[in-house]
């Protein structure tokens, strides 16, 4: 362990990402995501990696991609309004199945906002901001020490799944400070995208294989193969085969559907005898939390489920969790984005939604004043 | 028949990828073999040489070539390229895009492409028009002319591609026409040798779209206008403005290889940041499994 030392959550996105092996950031300035960028102008060139700034996101995720696609683990950080410009490419680094990570501190839309003010607002555009059907995952940190954990995890799932992974914070986390002991670089567990072993005329960089997700080789390291966001073979050229579209888009799903009992992570307070249960996550889990400590001292059954990985959405946990309370609440700093879901699963009569959409935080108080509504 | 033996069949992919999806005729093969060859004359390693595009017609380039090829987004190759370059420096990278997708939506890349000098060779094919989404207008249709977005007659006046990438800060820029195959092949061979942002404008007849709007005539026939309304920079010189209206110039507007390239600057970070081994080790560790 390293000394214990105050700390940003934006600088501990930063950090978790050059402790997982990130060599590349490509980004545009904005508010509250530029301490990201920032740490990472001043700390890549000194681990070899590389940091530019771009003259828009939409570069910013595009030469993340390129960088990727030449064997460097990279990302991009941003807020709103960038995460909207870098839907299109989000959606070809799924398409093509080039790892990234995607980091957007969300600020309160829509449009400019307010552009210093928290929210959760792009929980639904993370799942489907990019046109067309496509897996996502999503992770949402809570505290500074998690805005690193999940950051190298952020990679780690994007390594081993080949996909683009966001990471969730919200301003209230980027921003705050807390004390926290990183762990050495060398605890890190780093997991790096599964490269090919075949000779260069065997591979096929969109072939089948075990768990769904091919060797993804690097530029320049003597495979040639094709990338194109147009719907392709196995070989990576362009296909209109039906028999080949089908069960690719069948492919990426399982890939990241078929392992979200090992994607989904979550944490659990006192659910199991709970009659009522918050589910709630970033920085409003922090209020769900001193809700439940309240709400026991006067003896109430109250329990916490804490999402971490907001997409793939974890419905086995939800339906397990919430299947025995009386009332499930969902606090969100939205109108219902993640409320929707669990109301899908929980059904809709049990879950109340306790939502702020004016910039400001969810406070325990509202919360327990969900819990004792009749 | 081998490599260094001018044969573009060497390059080609051939498993699944032919015939291909140009119209009969269409310039953008002779831009294609212009490439080839002059990847051929310096010999590039195609291990470490990428082909990366945007889309439209033109865009549908790399896929028959057998390098490291990245079909990308509409507008975005160069930054797509940008990220590559700069994470791999040792690739040679080759940009093809068609007119709108360099200079409409991708105007902003590549006007910050140039203004970094980043060592990327950017072949513009420029067919006056959106070929691939059936003939609308290009922010290089010239004033006047019709595209069926268009249809009373173009009112935009047209991008000078060569003054805006010298003005933007491009290190090479050349022009000429798919009727010049061979001066094509020199400026893409010296835009490749050149180690910066190199921009090579190949004026290119899209007969399906801009020849029928405009009364044009098919390949044969616009191909014989490259031939017959084109001139070389110097004997442009001679004559006056007025002469010069309708003209295509064909040559080389600009090579200043003094200011560094962006990846030779960014390497000077690397050593000011005390990182430059690192850099390296990581460079060499993605060579070749
Ligand atoms: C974001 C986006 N907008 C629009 C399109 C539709 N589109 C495809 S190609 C193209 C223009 C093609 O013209 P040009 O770039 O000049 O290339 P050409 O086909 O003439 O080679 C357009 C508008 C797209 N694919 N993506
Ligand atoms: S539409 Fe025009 S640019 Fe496209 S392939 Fe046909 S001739 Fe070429």
């Amino acid at each position: 362990m390293a000394a214990p030392r105050m700390m940003q959550g934006n600088e501990a996105c930063a950090a978790g990402a050059i402790a997982a092996g990130c060599r590349f950031f490509g980004g545009y300035p904005i508010t509250p995501s530029t301490d990201i960028a920032e740490y990472m102008a001043r700390e890549l060139p000194r681990v070899g990696g590389v940091f530019i700034q771009m003259e828009d996101e939409i570069a910013g995720i595009a030469a993340v991609i390129g960088a990727s696609l030449g064997g460097a683990k990279a990302m991009t950080a941003t807020s709103g309004p960038g995460f909207s410009l870098m839907q299109e490419n989000i959606g070809y680094a799924a398409m093509t199945e080039v790892p990234c990570v995607i980091v957007n501190v969300m600020r309160l839309g829509p449009s400019t906002g307010r552009p210093t003010s928290p929210s959760q607002g792009d929980v639904m555009q993370a799942r489907w901001g990019s046109h067309g059907d496509h897996p996502i995952i999503a992770l949402s940190p809570a505290s500074v020490l998690e805005t690193f954990e999940l950051t190298v995890r952020a990679f780690n799932l994007s390594e081993r799944y080949r996909t683009p992974v966001i990471v969730l914070v919200d301003e209230v986390v980027g921003h705050m400070r807390e004390k926290v002991t990183l762990p050495r670089s060398e605890d890190v567990k780093a997991i790096d995208r599964i490269r090919p072993s075949e000779p260069p005329e065997w591979y096929k960089p969109y072939g089948s294989s075990p768990n769904d997700v091919p060797p993804l080789a690097s530029f320049g390291s003597g495979y040639r193969y094709h990338v194109t966001g147009l719907h392709h073979d196995s070989a990576g050229f362009p296909t209109d085969r039906v028999d080949e579209v089908e069960p690719w888009a069948r492919r990426i799903f399982r890939k990241i559907k078929g392992s979200v009992n090992h994607i989904a992570q979550y944490e659990t307070d006192g659910v199991e005898d709970a009659r009522t249960i918050v589910v709630a996550y970033g920085s409003v889990a922090r209020a769900a939390s001193e809700a439940i400590r309240v709400a026991r001292s006067r003896r109430r059954k109250v329990g916490l489920l804490r999402l971490k990985t907001l997409w793939p959405f974890p419905t086995r946990v939800i339906g397990q969790v919430c299947r025995e309370a009386r009332r499930v609440i969902v606090p969100e700093m939205n109108l219902g984005q993640i409320a929707i879901e669990v109301e899908r699963i929980a059904g809709d009569r049990k879950v109340r939604r306790v939502n702020r959409i004016d910039g400001e935080m969810i406070t325990p108080q509202q919360i327990l004043d969900a819990m004792e509504a009749k | 028949m081998k490599r260094g033996e001018h044969s573009a069949y060497a390059y080609l992919r051939h498993s699944k990828r032919f015939p291909h999806v140009w119209c009969p005729g269409c310039g953008i093969g002779i831009v294609m073999g212009a490439i080839i060859r002059a990847v051929d004359q310096l010999q590039l390693d195609p291990d470490h040489t990428a082909i990366i595009s945007g889309i439209g017609c033109t865009s549908r380039m790399p896929v028959y070539m057998d390098f490291n090829t990245m079909h990308t987004t509409h507008g975005r190759a160069l930054a797509f390229a940008t990220g590559l370059k700069l994470a791999r420096p040792d690739m040679h990278i080759i940009v093809v895009m068609g007119d709108g997708d360099a200079l409409a939506i991708g105007g902003n890349h590549f006007i910050h492409a140039a203004r970094r000098n980043i060592d990327l060779t950017s072949v513009i094919v420029n067919n006056q028009i959106y070929g691939m989404t059936g003939g609308q207008l290009s922010p290089t249709t010239p004033f006047e002319m019709r595209a069926t977005t268009a249809p009373y007659g173009n009112i935009d006046p047209a991008f000078p591609i060569t003054d805006l990438s010298i003005a933007a800060g491009a290190a090479f820029v050349a022009r000429s026409t798919v009727y010049h195959s061979q001066e094509l092949e020199k400026y893409v061979r010296t835009g490749l040798e050149t180690r910066g942002f190199a921009v090579i404008e190949a004026l290119s007849n899209c007969h399906t779209t801009y020849g029928r709007l405009n009364n044009l005539g098919g390949a044969v026939e616009m191909m014989r206008h490259f031939k017959q309304a084109s001139i070389t920079r110097k004997a442009a010189e001679k004559l006056a403005a007025e002469e010069l209206e309708g003209r295509i110039v064909r040559g080389v507007f600009h090579h200043d290889i003094s200011r560094k390239d962006y990846s030779t600057l960014y390497r000077e970070i690397q050593e000011k940041a005390g990182g430059a081994e690192l850099a390296n080790e990581r460079i060499d560790s993605m060579e070749m499994v």
